[in-house]
């Protein structure tokens, strides 16, 4: 950070903004790389849809029967869906027989047996029961068969708190600067915070919403906003703190429709409502198609932008690890084609990381202006004829 | 004439799912093209408009966008399964 002019008040004001902001950062660090590395065996493919399981069922009978043998086959698909899925220990590189990885802690509640905490490292990458409980193909299984609940910090969890530390750093020290001198003309780091917020008010909020009513809105468009954006290009960084692929699990556009929809139907007025439930100026047999099709447009709306958020960033890591996914295929043909694919692989790759950039933001941008105007349908006044 | 026990294969999931996943390519292609055409014949009639119908132009490729990603979403959890 330059120095902002030479009067000793103002540089040593600015000596302290730095000091602040440099232990913050490592306070957050520290926090949150607590876990210690772990050199272990063979790492076990984690997914979150019990759809994948037969597949990767498979591949493991594969692998394990390949142990003694030759190197297995390169298989694309395990790695696709290693990269994108969750799972209970961060990958940081390695291959697949020394990896190196840092294990999270394992939170399960059993029935009978109670919460147990511990670190996944206990498991070994999968190939050790500990205290009745075995990794299974990325999912905790109680020997006992009984089901449990798994609330374990795992990678995609520790990415959204890296992610909300990172938001938190930011916008708490640009808010304090601003409550500090409210009429100063910004500078440093404001400079480039004020126009995005800037843009969601006015080109997102006021725009969708209205003059009236926008205001209670702002803190929730804001932080889905930034929220999803830094999600998103954390996503693409390869290396710990992003490599996690937080927007495109399902999970997480699912939760931020969830919010979306219930801020809808909170904050619906009785215009709202009667548009929906008896469309006025309708004959009453139309209604009875309408209706139910409007009650079902109430869902459907957040639906549809779950599933355009989490598909366009599934999409792109997949599209971007396929490229790189064909170098090592055609170097299992022979070593000299891996080379050889490997300059036009990486140059596509290239093109996909800066078109994901455009993508990260266009989706956050998208998300959050069609929950503005869900909302502006919810607290629209009736026009007067 | 092959029996229909064809359709059991596990291949032939894989296929239609790839299949699926191509048509909606086609359905993205056709309304992008669509958008990105008459986004440019409208920059051309009024050049002083370009900022406006850019950030119009993106807002509305995205959402066909996602329309057809959800397809291909919906292609990759069969054909992997």
């Amino acid at each position: 950070m330059k120095l902002i002019s030479s009067n000793k008040q103002a540089v040593s004001r600015q000596k302290t903004v730095n000091k602040r902001f440099i232990v913050r950062l490592f306070l957050i660090f520290a926090l949150l790389l607590n876990g210690k590395f772990s050199f272990a065996n063979e790492e076990v493919i984690v997914t979150d849809s019990a759809k994948i399981n037969t597949e990767s069922a498979v591949s493991h009978a594969e692998s394990t029967g390949e142990h003694g043998g030759e190197k297995e086959k390169f298989n694309a698909g395990k790695l696709i869906m290693s990269h994108i899925g969750d799972s209970h220990d961060w990958h940081i590189y390695g291959s697949e027989e020394h990896p190196v990885s840092i294990p999270l802690p394992i939170i399960i509640y059993h029935p009978e047996k109670g919460i147990s905490v511990f670190s996944s490292s206990r498991f070994e990458h999968g190939h050790v029961s500990y205290e009745g409980y075995s990794l299974v193909e990325g999912k905790i299984k109680s020997a006992d068969g009984v089901d449990i609940y798994d609330f374990s910090i795992t990678k995609n969890v520790l990415a959204i708190f890296i992610a909300a530390a990172l938001l938190l750093l930011i916008f708490i020290g640009v808010a304090k600067t601003y409550a500090r001198n409210p009429d100063k003309a910004p500078s440093g780091f404001q400079n480039a915070i004020e126009p995005m917020i800037i843009f969601v008010r006015d080109d997102i909020a006021k725009a969708a919403i209205g003059e009236k009513n926008y205001a209670k809105f702002m803190p929730y468009l804001l932080t889905i906003f930034f929220f999803i954006w830094v999600s998103n290009l954390l996503g693409l960084v390869p290396v710990f703190p992003g490599g996690a692929n937080v927007t495109g699990n399902i999970a997480v556009p699912m939760v931020l429709a969830v919010c979306t929809l219930l801020i809808t139907l909170r904050y619906g007025n009785k215009h709202y409502w009667q548009h929906i439930l008896a469309m006025p100026g309708v004959p009453k047999f139309v209604l009875v198609i309408l209706t139910p099709l409007e009650i079902l447009g109430i869902f459907l709306k957040p639906f549809v932008l779950m599933v355009r958020l989490f598909a366009n960033i599934m999409a792109g890591h997949i599209v971007v690890l396929v490229f790189f996914c064909l170098i090592f295929v055609a170097g299992a043909a022979s070593t000299g084609a891996g080379f050889g694919a490997a300059i036009p692989a990486v140059a596509f790759t290239i093109f996909i990381n800066a078109l994901e950039l455009l993508v990260g933001f266009l989706q956050a941008f998208v998300f959050t202006f069609l929950s503005a105007i869900y909302f502006g349908m919810a607290t629209a006044e009736p026009e007067h004829h | 004439m092959t029996s229909l026990s064809i359709l059991l294969d596990a291949g032939m999931a894989q296929a239609g799912a790839v299949i699926g996943a191509g048509l909606a390519a086609v359905g993205a292609g056709i309304g992008i093209g669509n958008i990105g055409g008459s986004a440019l014949e409208s920059m051309a009639r009024q050049p002083e408009m370009k900022g406006d119908l850019v950030s119009n132009m993106f807002v509305a490729a995205a959402l066909v966008e996602g329309v057809a990603l959800a397809a291909v979403a919906l292609a990759f959890i069969v054909g992997l399964a």
